[in-house]
């Protein structure tokens, strides 16, 4: 009888990655179930819209909309943290730094271009689009779309910047990093009055997608809004998804288990953990844009320890590898936090989550619930070694696994 | 104020705002170096310490209440080991660092509802508000030299226990070799609560004698917390006198950065020059080779 | 936890997986829904809504502005009402975050369809929701001094604390005064400081007044004394004008007297509490501030107009609360007296009717100041809304030539 005792952490890899298909049933089984969640979570989306319209309570749509803004920040750091395995305490700030370069670019009064002769160019180029602002006075500002994609530059080159030296460094050391870096762009927009300083940045002009697509906060455009949150979370899973069963994904999870041996084995650590990092930080920076442009406004809290460490705290909440449970976790809780439920015990709650939550479930709440469901239904499903290849695998992972935790120890 | 005067002064301003993150830094490097763990919760000892003692300085005289406060958070920093970090050996260094944050936000919630949102502070140890130590043209208050004595009679002291006393020589071999030590008969469980509450202690004494110059609030632990962190890294994790130093420098980097930007970046100046160390040379300045892996290797 | 094996594993690890995920959806769902259905529904008393920092980094302000609030209207219950008809308050703690504020702002708009929305607490979050409550027609009286908030005035918002712009000019008249033209300003880098900075800068050439050193810095710092030096090596300097809350306005004075900077400390009315004065001890001496008058209310002559409303809400605080009243609190003592008096103008809770009352509001004495609203001018208070006081013997007094 193998012993199986493999690294809880192997736990975070899908089964449904495992084995290469032997055979088109199986094969169509694994999109039916991999298609499924998005099936049920499109479902409930447009239940809960649906139920809301019926009930007249639209105005609950906003905070769902906030929410699930604020979790396609949370998706991403689920991927460096869940799947990369490294800590990130600061990635407020590139919500922060999306959301700020899209606000201040789309209020900041350009008109002193207007005699000179870029003024004309750019303009048909839909770079600057001439405006009024909500007092009536007329102003000359960057578009909202070259805006967003001024912010996923900048934010790039920045994660960048900071992402090859900081993603060197490994436990304590990364996350004195990510916080030092957190720390500095949430002072430094404190401190400059392009950025509003204390108060912030608001007037933010809505933001026409395509069509008749709106980023508005306007009572009218709520319900749109809120479906492309929606489909917007429903891409990000999709996405990273992909990611996380494609060849980068084994990476980064042979680098989660144990980052010497993955380096043994040839793989450019360095540049995965940075592509992560990277990605991560243009989804917290893209997320940052919409929601400032939903909201009307972004402040500097945004960018704090605080809201940092909340992010933290709800991927952890989700079970750090498990995205679809970041997404749901992360939604709901942010959906009551904004929607008062906690009260003046709002900081509370969430650090009494973070504690509870690591101690108890380390994999995320989710996880033991499914597990049960499972030995709920008989046991027809008690693990059980199959032939061949599976057998192999399973050596592999848990001989890695073991040597990881081996390495981890001595480090 | 001539120049030399002026330099010297913002040098002893320097101290004296480093010397409150040296304080910090102790209790860091303590945690540290029995458990392995970085207590990002130290900030809110600290902070505890402060409070506690206020609350009893209304009923008892100042060194007692200073005492029964370091007494009381020690207790309470035990109690939270043995709570939250028994079962140490099955997290990896992500799950503490988390949990020691959320511990963090928890001390802090509580402290607000026990006590209230109000800024309170002991009383000066010797003189008061404005009295002031000259040294060479620049002044300096008598509470910073109360908070250098302390912490560097800690300092003294914790090299004493760690490295003469039998207590403190487990504590050492409980984090260089725990399972040689477990062998030796060393019950490794015992040690990491009494560095817990030792490091708890240590930050309750740090917060009590550095009240008179900051203002104890609820919400202090937070920021120091983070400077702590940061003046223990720049020294060198697991060295206590490396994190004083660090902790000195940090706010020595601040003052200089007054002295020549405006004095809105002075955090930045700091934690740029933190994150420069971190990049180049992560063991710290002065640190010692024992720190562990840092590095991508 | 391991790994399920067999050929059904995909398919059914899938569905089971999936039912965790229908559950939770599921409760989701039902949490919703219940928690949608309850916030449909109209009781009778009249609603005021209230958007308050009561915990966070703007405490300081929201503690004593929640807790007046309740003790308003608990007292405004007590006596019946207005026009037979209670009041019920829905209080919504901020934490200062302004993301919070606008969510909840839209849940007073549009859930709660509250009469008036008194607060916020902080002039970052009542800029983030002033749009917002113009677009919807929400009466919204803010108990934070920014200028910018009534200026471009916007047809619904109004505000009850004195213009930082009239404390900073009155600040200037007294340096004038005693002769004083060369200044350092110091504030912190939170909304408060920011806003008293951009006064002290934009009055400064009108009043003659020349900045030497102007340096911002971290609301919870914790040692002022580089800052200061720096300070100290301008020459000429004659006074020192600082403008935060706590703990940086007990540090400042500490610091400056225990450096041998001697030079007069002036301070904002965020300085207006007993306690202040003991955290900054024998430091506090001569701390010049101007304020409305709630801190000196028992030593106004008694034929002064504001007296019975000072000491009556001094007197009611006290006693509820066992600590010392702020003019935070005073704030929303007027806001919601404002809106009451609106009330019993328009003779009931039709809010275009009772907007129009308010601004027309003429000589309404409030713990502020006596207001005088009007179409242009939704602050309401001049300079007499002010005194200049000083710290004397360890008292606040008010400051004589």
């Amino acid at each position: 009888m193998k012993s199986r005792g493999g690294n809880p952490k192997s736990e975070i890899r899908n089964p449904k990655e495992e084995g290469g298909g032997s055979g088109g049933n199986q094969g169509l089984r694994a999109i039916g179930a991999g298609a499924f969640p998005f099936a049920l979570f499109a479902l409930t989306a447009i239940g809960a819209e649906v139920g809301m319209r019926a009930t007249g309570t639209e105005y609950c749509l906003t905070q769902l909309t906030m929410a699930l803004y604020y979790a396609l920040v949370t998706l991403g750091l689920c991927l460096v943290m869940g799947y990369a395995g490294q800590v990130s305490l600061g990635h407020g700030a590139f919500f922060a730094l999306g959301g700020y370069t899209s606000a201040v670019l789309t209020t900041h009064d350009v008109s002193w271009l207007q005699g000179g002769t870029l003024a004309p160019w750019l303009k048909s180029a839909r770079l600057l689009v001439a405006r009024q602002d909500s007092y009536g006075s007329s102003l000359l500002t960057v578009s909202p779309w070259a805006a967003f994609l001024a912010a996923m530059v900048l934010v790039t080159a920045v994660a960048c910047l900071i992402g090859y030296p900081a993603l060197r460094l490994r436990g304590h050391y990364l996350a004195m990093a990510t916080l030092a870096f957190g720390v500095i762009v949430n002072k430094m927009l404190l401190a400059s009055s392009l950025a509003g300083a204390a108060d912030g940045i608001n007037g933010v002009p809505e933001w026409h997608l395509a069509g008749g697509l709106t980023v508005s906060g306007k009572g009218l455009a709520r319900a749109q809004n809120y479906y492309l949150a929606c489909a917007m979370v429903l891409l990000t899973v999709l996405v990273l998804r992909n990611l996380v069963h494609s060849r980068v994904g084994r990476a980064l999870q042979a680098i989660h288990d144990g980052e010497t041996y993955a380096a043994a084995m040839g793989i450019d650590t360095a540049r995965y953990k940075l592509k992560v990092f990277v990605l991560s930080a243009l989804l917290a920076a893209m997320a940052g844009v919409f929601f400032t442009h939903y909201t009307g406004g972004i402040s500097p809290s945004e960018a704090g320890a605080f809201k940092s460490v909340r992010y933290v705290a709800l991927a952890t909440a989700g079970g750090m590898g498990n995205l679809w449970g970041v997404a749901v976790m992360s939604t709901a809780l942010n959906y009551c936090s904004l929607r008062g439920w906690f009260g003046s015990y709002d900081n509370a709650v969430f650090g009494a989550l973070l504690i509870l939550l690591v101690s108890l479930a380390p994999e995320g709440p989710l996880k033991p619930l499914g597990t049960w469901l499972r030995g709920l239904a008989g046991k027809r499903w008690v693990p059980r070694p199959a032939a061949g290849e599976r057998r192999a695998a399973s050596e592999t992972t848990a001989s890695r696994a073991a040597e990881g935790r081996a390495g981890r120890g001595a480090a | 104020m001539t120049g030399e005067n002026l330099a010297l002064q913002y040098l002893l301003s320097g101290i004296t705002k480093g010397s409150v993150y040296a304080a910090v830094a102790v209790g860091f490097n303590l945690i540290y170096s029995a458990t392995g763990v970085l207590n990002l919760a130290q900030g809110e000892f600290v902070m505890l310490g402060g409070m506690v003692a206020v609350t009893l300085a209304q009923y008892v005289a100042l060194p007692v209440a200073v005492s029964g406060a370091v007494v009381i958070v020690a207790l309470t920093g035990c109690l939270l080991e043995i709570l939250f970090f028994r079962k140490l050996d099955r997290h990896s260094v992500l799950h503490l660092i988390i949990i020691t944050i959320g511990l963090s936000i928890v001390l802090q919630e509580a402290a607000l509802h026990i006590w209230d949102e109000k800024v309170r502070s002991l009383p000066y140890f010797t003189g008061n508000e404005v009295s002031s130590v000259h040294f060479l043209g620049a002044t300096i208050s008598p509470q910073v030299l109360w908070v250098l004595g302390t912490v560097g009679v800690t300092v003294l002291a914790l090299q004493g226990f760690l490295h003469y006393t039998l207590q403190g020589r487990a504590m050492r071999a409980c984090s260089s070799n725990p399972e040689a030590a477990m062998l030796a008969g060393i019950n490794l469980r015992t040690m990491r609560t009494l560095a817990f509450g030792l490091s708890a202690g240590l930050g309750a004494l740090a917060g009590c004698v550095i009240s008179p110059i900051t203002m104890t609030q609820y919400e202090m632990g937070t920021p120091l917390a983070i400077k702590g962190f940061a003046g223990a890294i720049l020294g060198g994790l697991g060295n206590p006198m490396a994190g004083v130093l660090g902790g000195l420098l940090v706010g020595v980097l601040e003052a200089a950065s007054v002295s020549r930007l405006p004095a809105a970046y002075n955090d930045v100046a700091a934690f740029a020059v933190l994150l420069l160390v971190l990049f180049v040379r992560p063991r710290g300045l002065f640190g010692a080779g024992n720190a562990g892996s840092v590095r991508e290797g | 936890m391991s790994a399920i094996s067999g050929p059904h594993k995909r398919g059914v690890t899938g569905v089971v997986s999936g039912c965790a995920r229908l559950v939770t959806a599921t409760l989701l769902g039902v949490v919703l829904a219940i928690q949608s259905a309850s916030a449909a529904g109209q009781p009778k008393p009249i609603k005021i809504g209230a958007l308050f920092s009561v915990t966070g980094p703007a405490s300081f302000l929201g503690a004593p502005e929640a807790k007046t609030a309740r003790l308003l209207i608990d007292k405004l219950n007590a006596s019946g009402g207005v026009g037979g008809r209670k009041f019920e308050l829905v209080l919504k703690d901020t934490g200062g975050s302004p993301e919070k504020a606008v969510s909840f702002a839209r849940q007073l708009i549009e859930e709660d369809k509250v009469l008036a929305i008194i607060g916020p607490s902080t002039s970052g979050e009542t800029m983030q929701i002033k749009s917002l409550c113009e677009e919807n027609k929400m009466i919204l009286i803010s108990c934070a001094a920014a200028e910018v908030i009534v200026n471009p005035v916007a047809k619904y918002v109004f505000k009850v604390p004195q213009n930082d712009g009239q404390a900073v000019t009155w600040i200037y008249r007294t340096m004038k005064e005693k002769g004083i033209r060369k200044i350092a300003v110091l504030s912190s880098n939170d909304g408060y400081g920011a806003a008293g900075r951009k006064q002290l800068q934009e009055l400064s050439k009108a009043e003659g007044i020349e900045i030497v050193a102007d340096e911002v810095y971290d609301r919870q710092a914790t040692d002022l004394s580089d800052i200061l030096t720096k300070v100290k090596s301008k020459s000429g300097l004659q006074a020192v004008v600082n403008w935060s809350i706590v703990p940086a306005q007990s540090i400042v004075p500490k610091n400056m007297r225990q450096m041998g900077l001697d030079v007069p400390l002036f301070q904002s009315l965020g300085f207006a509490n007993r306690k202040y004065i003991e955290q900054a001890g024998v430091a506090a001496e001569g701390i010049l501030f101007p304020a409305g008058r709630l801190l000196i209310a028992e030593d106004l002559p008694e034929d002064h107009p504001q007296k019975k409303v000072l000491v009556t809400y001094k007197h009611d605080y006290e006693a509820a609360y066992h600590e010392e009243v702020s003019t935070f609190g005073g704030h929303v003592y007027d806001a919601l007296m404002i809106v009451v008096e609106g009330l019993k103008e328009a003779g009931g809770p039709d809010r275009e009717k009772v907007r129009d009352a308010i601004e027309h509001l003429k000589g309404f004495v409030g713990t502020d100041g006596i207001f005088n609203y009007s179409a242009a001018d939704h602050t309401g208070l001049d300079m007499n809304a002010f005194e200049m006081l000083t710290v004397k013997g360890g008292k606040f007094t008010t400051y004589k030539k």
